[in-house]
């Protein structure tokens, strides 16, 4: 494998629902890659499309939902077009999955235990004992006290916050190379939301797994990403370092976002707004989709759709851009 | 009379004139197993301690905010206010009469509807079968305010109109807006009750960061405009910076610390009221290390001894574990905190 390949790949993917009212696009045309240890966050709104990226690259798209078009590469190998066995191994194995709600995520009728050992078993050729001191050991790891004990107990016996650190031991018992993360920290308290977003931290650092954290909280992503895409209406508004993005936002949008973020510390009496909300996926506006609440719209943004171009560190899709690279491409002319 | 409504959101601490006031409010849930399950499996009764025993009181056109993790109270105390609750004990007065009892509620209708309420889940607070309009009109129609209908109707194009919404949207049913839309309706229903004091329960949890700007916005637009006060419930620490004058912090059924917003945010006093500090996730990237307090919120069924936060608390000592501390008045807050009180707590930010 060479060096500088990243871990994971996504080239132009489209996501679409055929509907009786016909096609519904959710993800349209996204591109990002995630190197191998990186964190990438994917922040938005809701129906940005950014789960449905990410159910995408685990193969978990809920039919009638389709991948119509671009390819998801991990490792340089295609597993987008995979067949359900092979994705299934590929599931857990490489890529591990924790999502919102941990009480979906576990089997209430299962011992957290029976459950880790089972997923260590189908990943991992090692006998029954040695699975269970594995799962003792990641329960440890997770940092649940008590886990001797812990470990015959059923869901329901733990909080919230024990329980998404179980569901974070699930999701490493294979030792994957990237984890999704689907609104980790969204059903927890803000107290345990800190505890669980530096065990994410702690533990990717650890073992050199990469993430891609999907949640539409900004303060998560600033506290724990290294890199950020920013979604819109089905498509990439924004990406890049995230401090870049955090702090110097170039697209209209995540400026607009960025304002409207209420922050201890910053009195202000009025927050930046951004009027009307995201459109409908059967109504996205011709051109580019934010066009109608952007405060900085002209004529090309109304017939036009862009793509994401370079601005300073980050990648941009606005026409705003355009003029600047053609202006310093004219200058250096 | 009227002139004084305005004039106090501007001058709150000159002649402040206080709207509500509670005193030892408590409420307690039995969720006692059936009687049979008692006696066969020899166990007694379960108490959920909701709310324990809290006092406040809220000024005329200043928003009052209660903050805390889920489960400790915050939302049965706005339910109690308004009266979907009944209170085991302690009072509760707006303006000086007593609305403690839902006898007293019954006496004093026109007072009960001066208060308003603003529910969290914008989808199912609406009736869908309702159109629009008959929403937005049924506290007009309720409280008799106009008689005709087409004078209702005109009302309810005047609400919807300054809620941002158009007259024309009364036609429709609520699944035809979207989130932020539905919470507009629903503020704008508040209103038609024409009332001096909204409870507005996590008005925007529900909501995109986008939209819930466009409705703290318009809340802090129709405060001014309309004079009204707010007691306004949220577990979002920077939403309640934003939006408010007084903040009080609940723990189990408890309030731990309430004071100025500035004096809260600048100044916490309470272990409780730091900790939520620390949680906030850093948006200016100062790369400050964060301390994520270990432990989570006990069951209100079984709270612990003494000062409830004590297991979590790093400055917990043995009186705090035998002793529940009274409120007291510490640099213009009012704390409950043995640690506080005894000087041994070191200083915000040292």
């Amino acid at each position: 494998m060479p060096a500088n390949q990243p871990l994971l790949e996504v080239k132009n993917l489209r996501v679409e629902f055929p509907t009786r009212r016909g096609v519904l696009v959710a993800v349209d045309d996204v591109s990002l890659h995630i190197d191998p240890g990186e964190v990438l966050g994917v922040v938005g709104e809701s129906g940005a499309g950014k789960s449905m990226t990410g159910s995408a690259i685990i193969g978990l798209l809920e039919p009638p939902g389709r991948i119509a078009a671009g390819e998801i590469l991990l490792d340089g190998r295609r597993i987008d077009n995979l067949p359900y066995e092979q994705m299934r191994k590929v599931r857990g194995n490489e890529i591990g999955a924790i999502f919102q709600d941990p009480l979906t995520s576990l089997n209430p009728l299962y011992t957290v235990g029976r459950q880790l050992v089972e997923s260590i078993q189908t990943h991992i050729p090692v006998g029954e004992k040695e699975a269970r001191g594995r799962a003792l050991d990641l329960l440890k790891e997770v940092g649940i006290p008590g886990a001797e004990e812990r470990i015959d107990h059923y869901p329901h016996q733990f909080s919230g916050g024990m329980r998404q650190r179980v569901v974070i031991a699930l999701a490493l018992c294979a030792e994957p190379k990237l984890i999704i993360a689907d609104e980790p920290t969204t059903a927890l308290d803000v107290s345990i939301q800190a505890q669980i977003i530096s065990l994410l931290k702690r533990l990717c650092r650890e073992h050199r797994t990469a993430v891609m954290l999907v949640t539409h909280d900004m303060g998560v992503i600033a506290e724990t990403a290294d890199r950020v895409a920013v979604m819109y209406a089905g498509r990439i508004a924004e990406v890049g370092p995230v401090q870049d993005v955090v702090k110097r936002a170039k697209h209209p949008y995540t400026h607009g976002l960025m304002g409207s973020i209420p922050t201890v510390g910053h009195e202000v009496e009025k927050l930046t707004q951004i009027d009307g909300s995201m459109p409908r996926l059967n109504a996205i506006p011709p051109g580019c989709a934010f066009n109608p609440r952007c405060p900085k719209v002209f004529d090309r943004c109304r017939t036009e759709r862009p793509d994401l171009m370079p601005a300073e560190n980050s990648e941009v899709a606005c026409w705003l851009f355009e003029d600047r690279r053609q202006a310093t491409a004219a200058a250096g002319d | 009379m009227a002139s004084d409504v305005a004039m106090a959101t501007e001058a709150t601490d000159a002649h402040a004139e206080t709207v509500l006031e509670v005193d030892g409010l408590k409420r307690y849930f039995d969720v006692s197993p059936p009687l049979l399950n008692r006696v066969i499996e020899r166990t007694g009764r379960r108490i959920v301690r909701a709310v324990d025993g809290i006092g406040f009181h809220i000024e005329r056109g200043e928003t009052f905010s209660l903050v805390g993790e889920s489960g400790c109270g915050k939302s049965t105390v706005a339910r109690l206010i308004v009266g979907l609750y009944n209170p085991t004990a302690g009072t509760i007065s707006y303006e000086g009469t007593d609305l403690s009892t839902p006898q007293q509620r019954a006496q004093n209708t026109a007072i009960q509807a001066r208060m308003q309420m603003i529910f969290q889940d914008p989808y199912a607070s609406l009736n869908p079968r309702w159109r629009v309009a008959d929403i937005v009109a049924e506290p007009i129609r309720h409280q008799k305010l106009v008689a005709s209908n087409r004078e209702i109707r005109e009302r309810v194009g005047e609400h919807l109109t300054q809620v941002g919404l158009a007259p024309s949207d009364g036609e429709k049913y609520p699944h035809e807006f979207s989130g932020g839309q539905r919470q507009r309706i629903s503020i704008a229903r508040a209103l038609a009750g024409e009332p001096e004091f909204l409870v507005c329960d996590e008005p925007t949890s529900a909501l995109d960061v986008s939209v819930q700007a466009q409705i703290l916005n318009l809340m802090k637009e129709l405060q001014q405009r309309l004079g009204l006060t707010y007691l306004f419930i949220s577990h979002d620490l920077a939403v309640v910076y934003h939006i408010s004058t007084k903040v009080g912090v609940m723990y189990l059924g408890r309030l731990v610390e309430w004071a100025e917003t500035q004096t809260l945010f600048g100044n916490p006093q309470h272990p409780y009221t730091r900790m939520l500090l620390d949680a906030i996730p850093d948006l200016d990237m100062s790369g400050r290390a964060r301390t994520p307090v270990a432990g989570e919120v006990p069951s209100p069924i079984d709270p612990p001894s003494g000062c409830a936060f004590h297991p979590r608390c790093p400055f917990a000592n043995e009186r705090c574990v035998k002793e529940v501390p009274r409120a007291i008045e510490a640099d213009s807050s009012h704390v409950a905190c043995h640690a506080v009180e005894e000087g041994r707590l070191p200083g915000w930010g040292e």
